[in-house]
């Protein structure tokens, strides 16, 4: 052990590089430590080098340039059935020519464990996903849930401490995919294993995740808690892709105590917490999340006014589309509460919201 | 029943279609530089003589395709040229027309056909135009002291290399007795005992190491000139068709030739009948069976033709007299094929041969 | 609303008729119209297989030759016990059935179906029936007089044998055993046992070839289940090439390939592997068939492996390794049996394939690289025993529907996929 691996994650990405045809940098200078015991999950659009550093991770991708170090050792030369870590696979990869109990058996038996051993240690993984019954069946007799949670069994029952997994839930249907997050959430919490989970679905990262590192373009755009990451994106491409947001695009004319002038194309001019807006003169996005817009408050700073475009009942609340500061896309949520209901398609009304709630971003 | 209809109305159709295109026959022979000579010396003179046409098809011997056409009654050729041992089974089996021997012509001297052909060349459906033998060649530019007896075919260490022999007791038997010392003229009496049958395998055995087999008659030329052999059996007007047509350095040894006929025969129920008879009577006169030894090798099976045999078509100075397996000096120890004992036995000496063969 | 019932309870759809019935019509029509389309294939499949088949398979068993051309003797025959004399009036019958034979021209079909049974005797009813009209009684005197043979028992047995139509006599000579006059059916001689050795040969070579391909076929068919869709089609186009030249082209090439002045031994003497004078023997033997074998019958090897290893997705060996395996490991024991299904569909092919081979054991086989199919073909053809080709057939047939049924036990018959 290095002097400094005791603030060391127990997984580190160190200035990973990966190319496939020596031209394209699919991973671009990765740095990340992944605590003993998190949950961290990879999230970001289809080609954004998730599933690249996840397959490096478990060996089946050898990384460019930089070190890859599990438990503090460098793992880069360490081929994949030695590191000693458990993966589910978006196809769950459940061997079909063997039955449930054989395919959770498989990992042991490639230890040279005892049968014994390894028919408890199969049960207890069963159990644990509620699949006891299930042994004896082919993979191919179970429907995509159970074969989910024998997936997750096998990569839990050799006592993997890193369980790495790519898309699991992919496959299922919405109200099983939600009711699966939270048992997977549940088993990590109760096992006390690291896991490092990929997904482009961002409601599953918040849901389940300690952190998210959010991937584009081959680098992480913002490594942070859900809550964070909803509540204080850091940059466009985070407000964008987590969660609904609003955006409208202008000039930064000052900056004081934290706090963005920005004038719009049209002229006007409104206040936003200067998060990542450049200097004074430089373009800049504004975030707002479509829930923290006013109607028609009165006195508000950033007041501003908007011609309603599309009303969307939605049972909770109205969506209302509206053509602010010549974005035809505004979207506001409006509380389903008596008044509002006056809102029509072509009205004329309010908006406003609190400086603190618009974000100046890169532009 | 039905099928029955269907094969009747196939057959009627295709007599409809023989007698709307009346003038033409289908002959079927050997194929190469056989049916080439027959083209030549009965096809062409036919055809300018009376103006029908022959159409000539190749096949590979045999009766198989015969006897499927009369069994099936839809016969589509005329006239086959066969094997004596076909000639004569195919008889027996009703597979052709009966063939008066009056309609053949007299020699020019007046000689009558029965007695001009040579003795068996006339049967009860067949009528013989050749006469072929089987004898063995070697490469002489690759042996300036070739082998001159069959006793030398069978002798490896003097004459060391690769042997061809067709695959099949036929005439191998007979090769190995005479190599063993049998005259000619005892070969199928000694064959004709277990004892002389076990005789003849153990001679073949003693080369059976060397041997490549070898089924078809184009073959052999083949492989002498490949190399692949140092001497084969082989069919001596094609030996001779390589040497003449194609200057390849190979020489016949005669010793123990095997000499047989080939025999036109009508197929029974022929569209044609009629016709193939005329064609069948123009093509074993005198003449036409000379003419043909000018194309190839092979002796013609009238004594009338033999003083009439000029030289080969493309060299004048290659007479073909002596090219003839019925050549005086060729023929001293000539054994006749015997058609009534590989009637009679080739069912199980081909069976014994090919057990002999994969142990 | 409620669903309408009739009196029973039965359920009734929106006319009243009852449901079940109505949903039969429906079916029937979908079905009718389904078979109708299949109408065409099975007509084709019926007249061009399975009756000209059957119809061939019929004469292993089935030979009426002899009772069709004899019909005064065959009854007496088949009373008579194969032991005692033949008496005066089998004799009678035999002259007048060898006058009848000799008036229609059929007596080479009686004397080819006896000297099948008892060789030598071809003659011997040839020529009788030259003779058999200047006959005159008592015909046991006449006719041994006229040829000493028919007072032999033997020729008397084998009449009795060839009398039967229906007879096991061709199937036991396939598989060579012999069917006596007194019905049993014992081993042939010795030196006459030659279709056993020649079955075992078929099937040894069959197999060998099926391994053959299966060893060079894997490898092959993986690299094109893994390799970029531009480089795997290109290589698949290599591997079908085989398929668009002639059979007849490729045997005859790996003739010029392998014979002793051949390429391979040119290069062999070349680089001193062999000397000149001494070269090796690659053809006309068992070598040369199952060189040019394997290599005719490769691609219907590669072609079934190729289409179930491209269903199987690399997570599977992936998987198998982060579980802990290694390569080895995840290859036989996670990926190995999934492509099975290929291996029993490209078996299978290559082996029935194998077994009819005709044209190539027969250029290149030599003699003892020869196989049963050419021997069916020497008996269609040279010997016109059809009946033993039939039979030979027969057997040839049972052979392989029971080695399927083998498969069907062991590996399981939907466990084969073809692509």
């Amino acid at each position: 052990m290095t002097a400094n691996s005791a603030d060391e994650g127990f997984v580190v990405f160190d200035r990973v590089q990966k190319s496939y045809d020596g031209e394209i940098l699919v991973v671009k200078d990765l740095n990340l430590n992944i605590a003993k015991g998190e949950f961290l999950t990879m999230l970001g659009p289809s080609g954004s080098g998730k599933t690249t550093c996840l397959m490096m991770l478990a060996g089946f991708e050898t990384a460019t340039h930089g070190d890859i170090r599990l438990a503090g050792k460098p793992i880069n030369n360490i081929p994949p059935h030695k590191r000693g870590i458990g993966m589910v696979f978006q196809n769950y990869a459940l061997f079909p020519h063997m039955t449930v109990g054989e395919n959770l058996s498989f990992p042991l038996e490639v230890r040279n464990m005892g049968q014994s051993e390894r028919e408890a240690k199969v049960k207890r993984a069963l159990d644990m996903v509620q699949m006891g019954d299930f042994a004896g069946r082919r993979p191919t007799q179970l429907s995509g849930g159970q074969q989910q949670r024998i997936a997750l069994a096998r990569a839990l029952v050799f006592d993997a401490e890193l369980v790495l997994m790519d898309e699991p839930l992919g496959a299922l249907d919405k109200q099983l995919r939600e009711h699966m997050q939270f048992e997977i959430k549940h088993i990590h919490e109760s096992l006390g294993i690291t896991v490092v989970y990929v997904t482009h679905d961002q409601s599953e990262a918040l849901t389940m995740s300690d952190r998210i590192a959010v991937f584009n373009d081959g680098v992480i755009q913002q490594l942070a808690p859900p809550a964070d990451l909803y509540e204080r994106p850091e940059n466009a491409f985070v407000a964008q892709f987590i969660g609904e947001n609003n955006t409208l695009n202008g000039v930064v004319t000052a900056i004081n105590d934290g706090i963005a002038d920005v004038k719009f194309d049209n002229g006007q001019m409104t206040q936003a917490l200067a998060v990542n807006c450049g200097g004074v003169g430089s373009r800049t996005t504004l975030s707002i999340r479509p829930e923290r817009i006013v109607l028609n408050a009165s006195g508000s700073a950033n007041g501003v006014d908007a011609e309603v475009l599309e009303v969307i009942y939605l049972g909770d609340h109205i969506r209302c589309r509206m053509n602010v500061h010549g974005n035809e896309d505004f979207v506001v949520k409006v509380p389903n509460s008596a008044e509002k209901l006056a809102l029509e398609k072509g009205s004329r009304t309010n908006v406003s919201w609190e400086t603190q709630d618009c974000r100046a971003l890169d532009g | 029943m039905k099928i029955k209809t269907i094969l009747l109305g196939a057959a009627a159709t295709a007599l409809v279609a023989g007698a709307a295109s009346a003038g033409s026959i289908v002959a079927v022979s050997w194929g190469g530089a056989y049916t080439k000579s027959q083209v030549e010396a009965y096809h062409k003179p036919w055809t300018a003589a009376t103006g029908n046409k022959v159409i000539s098809e190749d096949y590979s011997g045999g009766l198989a395709e015969v006897k499927s056409q009369v069994e099936a009654g839809n016969v589509t050729w005329d006239i086959v040229d066969l094997e004596m041992s076909d000639a004569v089974r195919g008889c027996d089996e009703g597979l052709f027309e009966t063939i008066d021997p009056a309609i053949l012509p007299a020699a020019p001297d007046g000689t009558p056909a029965t007695e001009d052909f040579i003795p068996g060349a006339i049967t009860e459906c067949a009528v013989a135009n050749i006469v072929w033998s089987t004898i063995f060649a070697y490469d002489n530019s690759k042996m300036a002291n070739g082998p001159t007896t069959i006793a030398d075919f069978f002798d490896t260490a003097k004459f060391p290399g690769k042997r061809g022999l067709r695959k099949g007791p036929k005439a191998n038997l007979e090769l190995a007795l005479a190599a063993d010392g049998v005259a000619a003229a005892d070969i199928y009496k000694v064959l004709g005992t277990p004892e002389g049958v076990d005789r003849a395998f153990a001679k073949l055995d003693t080369i059976k190491g060397d041997v490549v087999w070898w089924e078809a008659g184009a073959q052999p030329p083949q492989l002498l000139a490949d190399g692949e052999v140092a001497m084969t059996t082989a069919y001596n007007g094609r030996i001779f068709n390589a040497v003449a047509a194609e200057d390849k350095p190979f020489s016949i040894v005669w010793d123990s030739q095997i000499f047989d006929v080939d025999l036109w025969a009508v197929v029974k129920g022929a569209p044609n009948k009629d016709l193939a008879m005329e064609f069948l009577a123009f093509s074993t006169a005198t003449e036409q069976l000379a003419a043909q030894a000018s194309y190839i090798s092979y002796g013609p099976a009238r004594k009338s033709s033999a003083p009439l045999v000029g030289s080969y078509h493309t060299k004048p100075d290659l007479a073909m007299g002596p090219q003839m397996p019925t050549a005086p000096e060729n023929f001293k120890t000539a054994i006749q094929n015997d058609f009534e004992f590989w009637a009679d036995n080739q069912d199980e000496l081909n069976e014994r041969f090919n057990t002999w063969l994969i142990n | 609303m409620t669903d309408a019932t009739d009196a029973s309870g039965n359920l009734l759809a929106a006319d009243g008729t009852p449901l079940k019935k109505k949903l039969g019509q429906a079916l029937f029509r979908s079905r009718l119209r389904a078979f109708g389309l299949t109408v065409p294939l099975l007509l084709l499949i019926l007249l061009a297989f399975v009756l000209p088949v059957t119809t061939f398979l019929k004469q292993a068993v089935y030979n009426p030759q002899f009772e069709k051309h004899m019909p005064n003797l065959t009854p007496l025959l088949a009373d008579w016990d194969a032991v005692s004399e033949p008496d005066e009036a089998m004799y009678a019958a035999l002259v007048a059935d060898l006058v009848l034979n000799k008036k229609n021209k059929t007596i080479g079909k009686v004397a080819s179906r006896v000297n099948r049974e008892y060789s030598g005797t071809r003659s011997l009813f040839t020529g009788s029936a030259r003779k058999a009209k200047k006959l005159k009684p008592p015909y046991k005197e006449a006719l041994i007089k006229a040829k000493p043979k028919w007072d032999n028992i033997e020729v008397w047995k084998a009449m009795k044998i060839a009398g039967k139509s229906w007879t096991p006599a061709f199937v036991a000579s396939a598989v060579d055993l012999k069917y006596t006059a007194d019905g049993s059916i014992e081993r042939k001689q010795e030196d006459r046992r030659v279709h056993l050795k020649l079955f075992a040969r078929t099937m040894r070579i069959a197999v060998i070839v099926m391994l053959a391909g299966l060893v060079l076929g894997y490898p092959v068919a993986y690299l094109l289940s893994t390799l970029p869709a531009r480089s795997s089609n290109m290589l698949l186009i290599l591997v079908l090439l085989p398929f668009w030249t002639s059979l007849l082209v490729r045997t005859t090439a790996w003739i010029a390939m392998l014979q002793g002045q051949g390429v391979l031994n040119d290069l062999f003497v070349l680089f001193g592997l062999a000397s000149d004078e001494d070269r090796f023997s690659l053809i006309y033997n068992e070598t040369g068939t199952l060189i040019a074998m394997t290599h005719i019958l490769l691609p219907f090897m590669i072609l079934p492996l190729y289409s179930v290893m491209k269903t199987i997705p690399p997570s599977y060996v992936r998987a198998a390794r982060s579980m802990g395996a290694t390569q080895w490991t995840a290859f036989w024991r996670v990926y190995f049996p999934q492509t099975i299904p290929g291996i029993g569909a490209g078996g299978i092919l290559v082996f029935i394939l194998a077994i009819s081979f005709y044209i190539t054991p027969a250029l290149v086989g030599g003699q003892d690289g020869t196989m049963i199919s050419n021997f069916i073909d020497f008996h269609m053809r040279k010997s016109l025993n059809w009946s033993l080709a039939s039979a030979m057939g027969l057997v040839l047939l049972v052979i392989v529907l029971f080695l399927y049924w083998i498969y069907d036990k062991v590996v399981g018959i939907d466990n084969m996929k073809l692509g």
